[in-house]
């Protein structure tokens, strides 16, 4: 007899493209926040399968903390004019050039939770209502929490106390003036799920996430990566190592693993037998046990 | 064994939602804990973190239900808040847990994790035996039409592993559960915390010949989640390219809640009741013989009906209900205020979006057992009652019992925008 059974990765394909083309319909001006991250890479991938054959309907948005690699930065680019997208960039710099928010100091400094400001100014410049995002609830406990469509007040706060019940797949979008939501089309794929369907969709990636020699300095057990944004500390030094890069975020806080693997499949087998969680390797979620959940209230992705 | 991680095997896999409920402290998220810890889906820098938080508590053991009570009010008070997602998969399935708190106010969290899953688990304490709890969790299973129960008696450990014990309390069960409507049930006696008849056979019961509780998750069968009888597309996006290569292209894009749809099928659109065939079924990868759900695809129709969303094509010769007025089960979530007869609320129903007025309350359950309240008619938080609705335009919808998608609706308060009603169509 014929099996009407969708793989799991089939289902989650297909609830994801669910998501999103709620999100079109719904909301008057959604963006997709772009990270140049594998998640967000993903996204991308979907949100094309979503409308095709027409393009999906809603720029890129990328906030840029001016301490991306470089790489990202150029796979950013071929894929926007691949999508043949829209893409806005807003930088951190401007924010402090603004005096909206302060640069941090010490040999740690991260524009990390900077960001936070310069997105939320961003998400009201262009009047968007929805905010498109790549994370997993699986990443962290904080996230394992979170909803598909999760309401932000007008401060774009999150109080993860006062969710929405969110049943079947019937979607709450109801808001305020001011407010607005953050979606999140791959709440329910796993980092091996994300991986497997790179290796099956064929889906390119930056060079960060395969093997390559780097000079990184051991900092608390992360891999820092040698830039101009990393000052050694007493008794620290660069070393040449084989690495790759698990997540990809700032320069100051994205931790390398010393990696050999070279395709997706050798990143699938690698990640299966990992015995950490991929941002295990992040300081930003190392500062405190809460740590997202507080970045998370005050608007972080 | 079967290698799970070869993108092949991973792809092939199926998925299992569950739920779990129990009371306060049934050791559900120790057997949360363990399932992932067992099938290793948790990480080394996560347990480490749950060891440091423990020790800094004083709990004196490893504290797992730290792993899904993550945030600070629930570390704080020690106790689950809401309803939290887990993942974790095993060379034969991959499973998505809700899991969802057990205290007395909290029926609104069960409600929505039971929403989506496909099987329920539900804890009951062996000291203590059936308790108004494990009714309440029993009848929303039954309610959300969850297909089958795992019923773990825990802490069987500080029973002498007697099986008296366990033969008495699925004894109690299956009297109450023949009032329910779940098709399939399983009972395992466990100890959550020691590991029995978690992953590995107990050693301690050798009078239980059943599974163990990983293996029933792992080979439970799950494929009659969807009703793959009655076509149901409900339009969520009409798909208009502007450019010269698909200058007419116009793609009813949805994802299927119910039946087959091919190429050459006759279809209706509702509301407008025009028919015409299926000309393609698009997607990015090339075009499908056939969908099914839960699928999304994007239709085109060989003739230009006015169809947007909202609509739904469907089969002519097999339709859903059309009407504004119908009766529905209704579970309550809004602290605030009551259920109110009279009063106007917004009504999400598939893709379609109306104003709905509530005409009358027929009656309120009393979840603990079952019994009909018909003296007192207010239905406020955690309540369920059965309600009569007008909707300001018709809906196209199935039973809830037929399908949960096309039978399903929330309400929204139209002041304060929150959800405060879950409904399943009658």
């Amino acid at each position: 007899m014929h099996s009407y059974n969708l793989s799991h990765i089939k289902e989650l394909e297909s609830e994801s493209i669910f998501v999103m083309r709620e999100v079109a319909a719904l909301f008057e001006k959604p963006v997709l926040m772009f990270s140049g991250g594998k998640d967000s890479i993903v996204m991308t991938h979907l949100a094309a399968k979503a409308f095709y054959p027409a393009k999906p309907p809603f720029p890129l948005l990328h906030i840029d903390t001016g301490h991306n690699f470089p790489e990202t930065l150029e796979f950013r680019d071929r894929l926007v004019k691949k999508l043949g997208v829209q893409l806005e960039v807003k930088t951190v710099q401007e924010s402090i050039d603004k005096g909206r928010v302060k640069e941090e100091k010490g040999p740690n400094a991260s524009r990390n939770s900077l960001q936070i400001v310069t997105l939320l100014d961003a998400l009201e410049a262009l009047g968007a209502d929805a905010a498109l995002g790549g994370a997993r609830r699986d990443e962290e406990k904080a996230r394992a929490k979170e909803r598909f469509f999760s309401h932000r007040d007008e401060f774009g706060q999150w109080d993860p106390k006062k969710q929405r019940p969110e049943l079947w797949n019937l979607f709450n979008s109801k808001k305020e003036m001011g407010e607005h939501f953050r979606v999140f089309p791959l709440s329910n794929w796993t980092e091996l799920d994300i991986w497997q369907y790179i290796a099956y969709e064929k889906i390119d990636l930056p060079v960060l996430y395969f093997t390559h020699e780097r000079e990184v300095v051991n900092r608390n057990g992360t891999l820092l990566a040698k830039s101009d944004f990393i000052s050694l500390l007493e008794g620290e030094s660069y070393e040449t190592k084989q690495i790759r890069f698990r997540t990809i975020g700032d320069m100051t806080c994205t931790g390398a693993v010393e990696s050999k693997a070279f395709s997706v499949e050798d990143i699938v087998e690698e990640v299966a037998a990992a015995r950490v969680t991929e941002r295990g390797g992040r300081a930003d979620d190392r500062r405190s046990e809460t740590s997202m959940e507080d970045r998370k209230r005050e608007g972080y992705f | 064994m079967m290698d799970y991680t070869k993108t092949k095997n991973y792809l092939d896999m199926d998925l299992l939602r569950f739920t779990t409920a129990g009371s306060v402290d049934d050791g559900k998220s120790t057997l949360i804990g363990r399932l992932l810890c067992d099938s290793k889906a948790i990480f080394e820098d996560q347990l480490e973190a749950v060891e440091q938080s423990s020790k800094q508590r004083g709990d004196g053991y490893v504290n797992l239900a730290l792993l899904t009570d993550g945030l600070k009010a629930e570390r704080e008070q020690g106790i689950t808040i809401d309803v939290a997602y887990r993942y974790f998969a095993t060379p034969r399935r991959k499973f998505i847990i809700a899991d969802t708190p057990g205290h007395v106010q909290y029926t609104r969290n069960m409600v929505t994790g039971a929403s989506t899953a496909n099987l329920a688990i539900i804890l009951v304490d062996a000291r203590k035996g059936i308790i108004e709890q494990t009714c309440r969790h029993s009848f929303i299973a039954s309610l959300l039409q969850i297909q089958h129960i795992l019923l773990c008696v825990n802490k069987m450990d500080l029973v002498d592993y007697d099986e008296g014990v366990f033969n008495k309390i699925v004894e109690d069960f299956t009297e109450f559960a023949s009032r329910l409507e779940v098709p399939h049930m399983d009972f395992v006696p466990i100890s959550a915390l020691h590991g029995d008849n978690v992953v590995e056979p107990s050693a301690n019961m050798p009078w239980y010949r059943g599974a163990p509780v990983l293996y029933t998750l792992e080979t439970v069968y799950c494929g009659n989640e969807f009703n793959h009888v009655d076509a149901r597309l409900p339009v969520q996006w009409v798909i208009r390219p502007q450019n010269h290569q698909f200058h007419d292209f116009r793609g009813f894009a949805g994802r299927i809640a119910g039946g087959v749809f091919k190429p050459d099928d006759e279809v209706m659109a509702l509301p407008s009741g025009f028919t015409t065939r299926v000309s393609g079924i698009h997607t990015l990868d090339g075009d499908l013989d056939e969908a099914f759900a839960p699928m999304s695809v994007s239709l085109t129709l060989r003739d230009e009906l006015d169809v947007s969303r909202g609509d739904m094509l469907v089969k002519p010769h097999n339709v859903p209900k059309v009407s504004q007025d119908f009766d529905a089960m209704i579970c309550w979530f809004s602290e605030d205020q009551n259920l109110q007869t009279g009063r106007k609320y917004v009504l999400r129903h598939t893709t379609k979006e109306v104003k709905c007025v509530i005409k009358d309350i027929r009656y309120k359950v009393n979840i603990n057992n079952l019994h009909k309240i018909e003296d007192d008619l207010n239905i406020g938080l955690n309540d369920i009652g059965r309600i009569s609705v007008r909707a300001s335009s018709p809906l196209f919808y199935d039973p809830y019992r037929r399908n949960r998608l096309t039978g399903s609706f929330i309400l929204i308060d139209e002041m304060t925008n929150d959800t405060v009603g879950a409904g399943m169509i009658l």
